[in-house]
């Protein structure tokens, strides 16, 4: 297994064939891979985040496939043990999480989005921002390095929880579980110093003109999402520190026989995990904001009551941690304040997709494929946040924890934000990374291919959760209640959703790489929007706007003005007479 | 904004805090969310210790009146930046005597700490020996790190303003890491020490 998916990454890693259009003709090496050009930054991440969801994949098909067929030698990968099992849900969540999620939707977005959409030339520390990269890299090779040693990779699952991930004769790891740790670390080294760019850049270069209310949504987004993450990942990082000493260096910070607490890390981890859930969705619902002004030809409802909304998301994630914890033996009445925080931060969610939806009503809507993703966005997401509601009051959650319930309730956020959002950013933008026109058949083959097997897979889990099936476990046949009527066929039909949505992926791929290098070519604004990247020509050269850097003149929603003959008003163009 | 004359808004940007200050800024609200982290993990670990085992009986007490020496000399190491930075603002040229001095006095605190740390291990403190040995080094030890840290770009500035090349960036960003190494110890000694 371990080579098929060194391989994927290795074959896409390599393929940072976008064109560039610096004015010099540098090498290749200096184009592609030391580059400081904000975009080629972008393209890196948003490679290498394709790479790694290879990985995820693979992974999810082996143990689901063990799961559906438990003891079968599973074609692709062989027969899956009780060790082998722990691994690939290791590292199936980590990936997804730290080396999918995050670097496509803020590093590889963000980078390429930033400055165009407040057009300036380059981020404010163009070289802190190819460190950020080459850093994050490191990170991915040491994590799939992993794979290779002595007791391959962690099985301690992404979460980490000591003693499990501290012991090594309970994780069954060797130096793997060390390598995550680090691994984990240097990421967050890598996504720290693009926080720091992102931050200075949209503080300090915005083009003339540009007020903070007209400022694009997804980079109000984005900037808020990092501003999060660097708030709270130090407690994680300390406790990394602490973890690495607890599992190499017998320290005693998480063993209770040293006195240690192993409620303590669950505290570290989740005071970053929480608010880490809305630093990968305030750039998905930023996305799905560009997205749906565009394709209803119309103002976006309460621009600034989204941004406020979002700033208060913020700063309520970090008082919601603990409702991970309401099992881990926490003191009852913390757990109180905990569910009744938990629930008020699904408020100013559920404003956002109202203000949406009133963005969409009365709208001329047109279905691109990027819409389609939008739309899908809003309504999968919806789902996941409502099955959260029951989760949040500590009374149910004690019943849900740890089921299969709790598992089909965050992949129905995640995978809106990591996917369904990624996949409407990526036909959204298209045009302008690589100047050419995606095939429009093909992204809706791609869509429905993707959207109808993800609720196949994860409506059948919310349904085995309910029925009590835990989430931890190998081989059900072990356990009889797990067993009864129809829950192993159940477990087939998920499983089997799992494998043609795999398989519908292959057209997006093909749609990508075809189109990259030989779909139609694509005009500077094919959509007729108005933010400042559609400005630049498609695909924007070194520096990004050639006629020099844009003046703003209004926000960036201004859609079916009535004064005006067009139905959009790009933010760089004077108003008459002026 | 729907307004349908549109001012002309051509205002010319002038930013608020220059890019080399913001970003230190950015990064050391970031160190010190790391800081509160291991320091709030302490304080619960602490707080959970049952009585008589704070500090474990048989452990050596932690040496608070050196370390107030020490602590003297890193505060007045931050109170000398400062003062450099005012006379390297005016031009005057004692700004690189002042700022040596403050080197050293800084270099002073890290090379203490080393000698308190070898005096500590031969008395039986180590990582593995109790919960406020383990907190102790992981502690203090990486405040050193950053304190080192901190010195190698407080001494590359000095380098710099000798040469007569130091930019203003360099320095605010150095500045601001010392101060957040100088203000981040006395929290430190108060809570791990005491």
């Amino acid at each position: 297994m371990s080579s098929t998916a060194h391989g994927h990454a290795a074959s896409v890693g390599n393929g940072h064939d976008a064109p560039a259009g610096h004015h010099h003709n540098p090498g290749f090496i200096e184009k592609y891979l030391w580059s400081t050009d904000h975009k080629m930054i972008g393209f890196q991440y948003l490679f290498t985040g394709m790479a790694m969801a290879l990985i995820g994949g693979f992974t999810v098909y082996a143990f689901r496939m063990q799961i559906a067929f438990p003891g079968m030698s599973i074609p692709g990968y062989g027969r899956v043990t009780a060790g082998d099992y722990n691994a690939l849900v290791t590292t199936h969540g980590t990936v997804m999480i730290f080396w999918v999620a995050m670097p496509v939707l803020i590093a590889a977005l963000g980078n390429y989005l930033i400055p165009l959409m407040i057009g300036c030339d380059d981020m404010v520390f163009p070289r802190l921002n190819r460190l950020s990269y080459q850093i994050f890299l490191v990170s991915a090779l040491v994590l799939i390095s992993s794979f290779f040693v002595e007791g391959g990779a962690f099985g301690g699952a992404w979460t980490s929880y000591p003693p499990l991930s501290s012991k090594s004769q309970y994780n069954l790891t060797g130096v793997g579980s060390t390598l995550w740790v680090v691994a984990v670390a240097l990421e967050f080294v890598a996504f720290l110093l693009g926080g720091i760019n992102f931050v200075t850049t949209v503080m300090n270069s915005r083009a003339p003109g540009m007020k903070l209310w007209d400022v694009p949504i997804v980079v109000w987004m984005i900037v808020l999402a990092s501003i999060l993450f660097m708030a709270s990942v130090g407690p994680l990082v300390a406790g990394a520190v602490m973890l690495i000493f607890d599992q190499n260096f017998h320290t005693g910070f998480f063993d209770p026989v040293k006195g240690g607490d192993p409620v303590l890390w669950q505290h570290l981890f989740w005071f970053f995990g929480h608010p880490e859930v809305y630093v990968v969705l305030l750039p998905a619902m930023g996305i799905v904001a560009e997205v749906i002004t565009v394709f209803s030809r119309k103002r976006l409802f309460a621009q600034r009551t989204v941004i406020m909304t979002a700033i208060a998301v913020g700063i309520i994630s970090f008082f919601v941690w603990a409702h991970h914890q309401f099992v881990a033996g926490i003191d009852p009445r913390m757990a109180n304040v905990f569910s009744v925080t938990t629930l008020i931060i699904s408020i100013p969610v559920a404003e956002m997709v109202f203000v949406y939806i009133g963005t969409l009503y009365g709208g001329s809507i047109r279905l691109t494929t990027p819409m389609l993703w939008a739309l899908a966005f809003i309504a999968e997401f919806l789902l996941g946040g409502v099955t959260g509601i029951f989760l949040g009051a500590s009374g149910a959650d004690i019943y849900f924890h740890d089921t299969y319930f709790v598992l089909a309730h965050f992949h129905y956020t995640f995978f809106p934000i990591a996917f369904i959002a990624v996949f409407a950013a990526i036909t959204h933008w298209f045009p302008k990374m690589f100047g050419r026109t995606l095939n429009e058949t093909f992204g809706k083959v791609h869509f429905w291919g993707t959207v109808i097997p993800f609720n196949c897979i994860f409506i059948p889990l919310f349904v085995l959760g309910v029925r009590g099936d835990h989430r931890r476990i190998y081989d059900y046949r072990h356990f009889p209640d797990s067993m009864q009527a129809g829950m192993q066929d159940l477990r087939v039909f998920a499983t089997l959703s799992l494998v043609v949505l795999l398989a519908f992926q292959v057209v997006f791929l093909v749609n990508f790489f075809y189109s990259m290098f030989k779909g139609p070519k694509a005009p500077a604004n094919p959509w007729h929007a108005n933010t400042l990247e559609w400005a630049a020509p498609s695909p924007p050269p070194h520096g990004n706007f050639p006629e020099g850097l844009p003046t703003v003149y209004r926000g960036p929603y201004e859609y079916s003005h009535p004064d005006r003959k067009e139905d959009y008003w790009p933010q760089h163009i004077a108003p008459e007479g002026a | 904004m729907n307004s349908i004359a549109l001012p002309t808004r051509r205002v010319a940007r002038q930013p608020l805090v220059p890019d080399a200050i913001l970003g230190t800024l950015v990064f050391v609200a970031a160190e010190t969310m790391f800081f509160v982290g291991m320091i709030s993990a302490f304080t619960i670990s602490r707080s959970q210790a049952l009585p008589g085992t704070w500090p474990m009986p048989g452990q050596p007490t932690l040496p608070v009146a050196s370390t107030a020496f020490n602590t003297a000399a890193l505060l007045l190491s931050g109170v000398l930046v400062l003062v450099a930075q005012r006379l390297f603002s005016r031009g005057n040229l004692w700004a690189r005597r002042v700022l040596a001095v403050a080197w050293a006095l800084g270099a002073v605190f890290v090379i203490l700490q080393g000698a308190e740390w070898a005096a500590l291990l031969k008395q039986g403190l180590t990582m593995t020996s109790s919960r406020l040995g383990a907190f102790f080094y992981l502690l203090v030890g990486t405040h050193a790190l950053h304190a080192v840290g901190a010195l190698i770009a407080l001494g590359w500035t000095w380098l710099q303003m000798s040469k007569g090349r130091l930019s203003q960036g360099l320095f605010f960003g150095s500045q601001v890491f010392w101060y957040f190494v100088v203000l981040m110890w006395p929290v430190l000694y108060l809570r791990v020490y005491f």
